[in-house]
């Protein structure tokens, strides 16, 4: 197991191998389905994100809501698939890395090569063990997507597994 | 004729849903320890260790086992003695749907499917009414997360295609989704009826226990060997490698027309939970 701090240097990126089971510490975002096609429209119309991506770890998920004396909800990964089309774009602009589920296509796998980055596989379906490692969580971006909504989470001995590294390692492959 | 109140069917849907959202089937818990300790030291057997003991994490801290508290299927089977008072069955059920989602801390994921805008109470559930003999009410409550039902497929096979095509669907549907759907997956399977009954045939065979059978021996001889070639083709838990890819295979089946031969195949991660109660 590799302890993590986030945010990653290129360097420790560069080390990491596909297989590699790690415990990240430290901040992550959560963005998904909805909240990708908002990302995207900012980018089109040349806005400012409401938040930084540079070196940012993009976390495909969406929490259910925290129980009172929590800081979260079980929050476990959705399947990153859906996000092919928007990663290598984000991935282009700066962005660390991502967490998910399951392969993602080629062109992103071209991107983690380009931008030195790595894609996580969280275990999904863990929701409760995920909800438990997250230790601070707070709404920074389009709120009215409710579970949607971009979270900053802050989290600790986050299990993941190096799932597609910068040297083109595939571990469903 | 048995009278029954609609709010007696509410409070069972609420009571249904709030343990459907934190609790593994025992079947399918026990399937998941079954796949442990057969799976070979590697990434699959750690993630299926770490999957066991989130479903202990849930049940002991009551959270949602999966943040992903699905859509609720809802399927009745109302006994043609019944007579039901009250508001309308459908108004019943979505707002124990509604009171469940709410106070058990569970996600709300269901949205319009043009605009996306999420309806913020997981409202409408799924809902399935039968008439059956009888003067009973049997409650089926399945959250259905998508990550996995969007890996579902339906097939209008020719009917010469026969057994081996059937077959051949469930595996290839199960192989197309690969690590996707959260693997190791349980595989409900519709055989036969129209295109819409088919599907409903494969939603309700995802209810049946994980490793039970079909009564009739060719069918149960299907799900056999259907699941010992998905088993072979190695994906593992998460599409980490390894022998148990799918926890089950359970086909349901109904009489089609003489030209078709309709097989559809619904996929369920898992992460599977169900809650079955008579009233």
């Amino acid at each position: 197991m590799i302890n993590l701090t986030l945010p990653l240097t290129k360097e420790q990126v560069r080390n990491l191998r596909a297989g590699d089971s790690v415990s990240l510490t430290g901040v992550i975002l959560t963005a998904r389905d909805c909240a990708h096609k908002r990302i995207k429209e900012y980018m089109e119309e040349g806005r400012q994100l409401p938040f930084e991506l540079k070196d940012a770890i993009i976390y495909y998920a969406g929490p259910c809501p925290a129980k009172p004396g929590m800081a979260s909800g079980s929050c476990g990964p959705t399947t990153s698939a859906r996000m092919d089309s928007f990663a290598p774009a984000l991935l282009d602009c700066g962005l660390g890395g991502m967490i998910g589920k399951g392969e993602m296509c080629g062109e992103v796998a071209e991107a983690l090569k380009r931008n030195t980055a790595v894609y996580f596989a969280a275990i999904g379906g863990a929701g409760a063990l995920y909800g438990n490692a997250i230790k601070k969580s707070e709404c920074i971006a389009f709120d009215d997507l409710l579970s949607e909504a971009v979270y900053r989470l802050e989290v600790e001995n986050f299990p993941a597994v190096v799932a597609m590294d910068c040297h083109g390692g595939n571990i469903y492959r | 004729m048995r009278k029954i109140d609609t709010s007696v069917i509410e409070e069972a849907v609420y009571r249904a849903a709030r343990h459907a959202g934190v609790n593994l089937t025992q079947s399918c818990r026990a399937a998941l320890e079954n796949a442990y300790a057969t799976e070979d030291e590697g990434a699959a057997k750690f993630a299926l260790g770490e999957l066991i003991k989130n479903s202990s994490v849930a049940h002991e801290m009551e959270m949602p086992v999966c943040q992903d508290t699905g859509m609720a299927v809802v399927m009745l089977e109302i006994g043609n003695e019944v007579f039901l008072e009250g508001k309308p069955v459908g108004e019943a059920v979505n707002s124990a749907v509604k009171r469940a989602y709410a106070d058990g801390y569970f996600r709300k994921s269901v949205c319009d499917p043009i605009t996306r805008k999420n309806t913020a109470d997981n409202t409408p559930a799924a809902i399935h009414t039968e008439i059956v003999p009888g003067d009973k009410i049997k409650l089926t409550f399945m959250p259905k997360g998508f990550g996995s039902e969007n890996m579902s497929a339906l097939y209008m096979l020719k009917p010469a295609q026969g057994v081996g095509g059937i077959i051949d669907a469930i595996v290839e549907t199960v192989k197309k989704a690969g690590s996707r759907p959260c693997p190791p997956v349980y595989v409900g399977v519709g055989i036969g009826g129209t295109f819409d009954g088919c599907a409903y045939l494969a939603k309700k065979a995802l209810t049946r226990d994980i490793g039970s059978h079909s009564e009739r021996d060719d069918i149960a001889d299907i799900e056999k060997r259907a699941l010992e070639r998905i088993n072979a083709l190695g994906i593992g838990c998460q599409g980490f490698h390894g022998k148990v890819t799918a926890l089950g295979v359970s086909c349901e089946w109904a009489p089609t027309h003489i030209a078709g031969l309709p097989v559809a195949v619904n996929i369920q991660c898992h992460c599977v939970r169900c809650v079955k109660e008579e009233i």
